[in-house]
């Protein structure tokens, strides 16, 4: 038997600190600046729908955008996931260098894993866009 | 001007669906046509039983371990060597049509340039992608961001439904059963049979040669998706092949007591996904008990599988039919394989998975050297017993070529008979397994040499590092009876499992993450 539900995590840690990746990362508008496949998105209330380069439009509900905490949390809400909870936390680890994380929950479980897999190639595109060091 | 190069797959099919190993389901004349005008291989491994990594060990000459696409879902990455990119920059042209899948499919947002290219052209970006100058792309269906589908949603939208629905609405590989035995993945198709992406895939290769000039080398990859699953062949074509006049395959223990009490003496996955109790490869309908397969079944699949191989061996002679037409005949070598092989009712299974066993790891390869060649290369009908890898296949075309094979290709070219076999040490072939999907990790490293194929086993959701499996594959060429406990044979197989670990390739320093399913 296979997982129906799946859990992923991936984390990028950069020589920054904390704000000059949440500035980006924390931005819901500024999603296709940094996400590879993601060729725009209109954002409605707390409603944001992004545009894929495949041309699937994929309506996000967003639940918490908290810049004291750096978190932002959303949820994809189209018909293809059962469910689904992402989480991006940027947090400072007090030495100039942060710890951008990305978790994913979902149903099915295939999905988890494909979001989780561009999550992690969107991280390694960080340090080029910001200018800055990956240190792991 | 050079020898050319035709590189032909298909993808998972077993050795034994060709004429010139003896098969006898499928008529396979022009296959088996180039085995006898060349040199049949009669142990071919794959490096791994799955697409994308045995596809990247295609392209590089490398070991799973060393290119790093450990599973299904690891893309190879875009810089990674390519022996494709070693000919474009000799001077050959350079084409792959078909089943690329060195990226995953799984891809909503087209982030990978090999899904992305079918709806911007053909040419990649910067002029080449791994040395292919030109890409068009297919696979075993309508589904996905792939020239051929979108080929067919653009001129034969009426089709798009036809073929086999081979992910169903859990994004899981769909169990749902058809034909006349209620089979997995098998389905009527009323598509014409020209517009079958096998015949899709022979049209466009035809295409790009004619648009090569005359005087030009050329390395052309046509990779066919068929005959793996799912098995929904045009129903014209599948009068071929009654299932009903298919004889049970000598891998399938008809009777069950004996087919449980096989999988039994196997380490214990099998018998778990046998049971359906654990699935360690995607690609295997998660909701499908292998335990439920009937005898009838396992003759219809083999009947469609056989179609398939059927349809790719005519499309293969009307592109060796142009070939001729355009004066290159004498000047073309022909290599013919297939990414791994698929079990087909051996043991009561289907599919594919960490069972490293003939069903999955012989493989049909064919190689008809250039005629105009001959003078320097093998006697026409050479068999080749020796164990060789796809890993030498890299190396093979550069040699083709005329171009010392670069140092990080891991393999040798292929032998053209025993004697040069036995002269440059082909005596061992590595097959390598890694897989970690939602809690279910599996992992074994295999080897043949002599008359064995010893897999050893790491630790791993069922297994505990102490596992193996050691079969003699004369004595017992289904590979029946695990002889890995076996008192008597201790010494062999200490010698076997020492050898195995030593000869280990080098691994990749950081590993590629999983990124999709498949």
């Amino acid at each position: 038997m296979t997982a129906r539900r799946g859990s992923m995590r991936c984390a990028i840690h950069l020589a920054c600190p904390p704000d000059a990746v949440w500035d980006l990362v924390g931005a819901p508008e500024r999603l296709p600046d940094w996400w590879e496949g993601v060729v725009s998105c209109v954002i409605e209330g707390d409603t944001r729908t992004i545009q894929t380069r495949s041309g699937l439009p994929m309506p996000e509900r967003m639940l918490t955008i908290d810049n004291s905490l750096r978190r932002f949390q959303y949820r994809i809400t189209a018909p293809l996931f059962v469910e689904h909870l992402s989480t991006i936390d940027v947090h400072d680890l007090h030495d100039g260098t942060c710890l951008a994380v990305y978790s994913v929950d979902a149903e099915p479980a295939v999905l988890a894993l494909v979001i989780s897999g561009a999550a992690r190639a969107a991280f390694a595109r960080l340090p080029e866009l910001l200018g800055v060091e990956r240190l792991s | 001007m050079g020898r050319k190069i035709l590189f032909i797959t298909t993808d998972q099919q077993r050795y034994d669906t060709l004429g010139c190993n003896g098969g006898t389901l499928s008529r396979t004349p022009v296959i088996d046509g180039l085995a006898a005008e060349g040199i049949r291989y009669d142990r071919a491994h794959p490096q791994s039983v799955v697409c994308m990594p045995s596809r990247s060990t295609m392209v590089t000459g490398q070991y799973p371990s060393t290119h790093g696409v450990w599973m299904n879902g690891v893309p190879l990455p875009g810089d990674a060597p390519s022996v494709v990119e070693v000919l474009r920059e000799a001077g050959y042209r350079t084409a792959l049509v078909g089943k690329a899948h060195f990226e995953p499919y799984f891809d909503p947002f087209l982030r990978f340039e090999e899904n992305a290219l079918s709806t911007e052209g053909t040419t990649p970006h910067g002029g080449h992608r791994r040395g292919f100058e030109h890409l068009e792309t297919a696979a075993h269906g309508a589904m996905g961001p792939l020239h051929y589908c979108q080929w067919l949603l653009r001129e034969h939208p009426e089709a798009l439904g036809m073929y086999c629905r081979a992910i169903d609405d859990s994004l899981q590989v769909s169990a749902a059963t058809g034909g006349d035995t209620d089979a997995p993945q098998v389905k009527v198709n009323p598509i014409d049979r020209g517009i079958y992406h096998t015949d899709w895939v022979a049209d466009r290769v035809i295409d790009w040669l004619d648009s090569i000039d005359a005087d030009e080398d050329w390395f052309c990859w046509m990779s066919f998706p068929d005959p793996h699953h799912p098995w929904d062949p045009p129903e014209s074509e599948v009068g071929r092949v009654d299932w009903r006049e298919v004889p049970l395959p000598a891998g399938y223990p008809e009777d069950r007591a004996q087919r449980e009490a096989i999988i039994d003496g196997k380490p214990r996955h099998w018998r778990a996904w046998y049971d359906g109790t654990l699935v360690s490869n995607y690609e295997a309908p998660a909701d499908w008990v292998p335990a439920t397969l009937t005898a009838d079944q396992v003759r219809e699949v083999n009947a469609r599988n056989a179609v398939e191989v059927e349809l790719i061996d005519e499309a293969i002679g009307r592109v060796l039919a142009r070939v001729g037409e355009r004066g290159w005949a004498e000047d073309v070598d022909v290599v013919f394989t297939t990414d791994h092989g698929e079990l087909q009712g051996d043991f009561g299974l289907l599919f594919k998975g960490p069972y490293h066993v003939d069903a999955l790891m012989r493989l049909p390869l064919v190689w008809r050297p250039a005629p105009s060649s001959r003078a320097t290369a093998a006697a026409p009908a050479s068999v080749v017993s020796r164990p060789v890898g796809l890993v030498d296949l890299a190396p093979t075309f550069c040699a083709i070529a005329g171009i010392e094979p670069p140092g990080w290709m891991q393999g040798d070219p292929l032998p053209v008979d025993d004697v040069d076999a036995d002269a440059r040490g082909f005596d061992k072939v590595l097959t390598e397994w890694d897989s970690e999907l939602f809690g279910t990790d599996v992992h074994l490293r295999t080897m043949m040499r002599d008359r064995w194929v010893v897999t050893a086993y790491l630790p791993g959701t069922s297994h505990d590092g102490t596992e193996g499996e050691l079969y003699d594959l004369i004595d017992d060429p289904l590979q029946r009876v695990n002889r890995w406990d076996d008192p008597a044979l201790r010494p062999l197989r200490d010698d076997l499992v020492a050898d195995l670990w030593d000869s280990q390739p080098e691994a990749r320093s950081e590993r590629l993450a999983l990124e999709a399913p498949v």
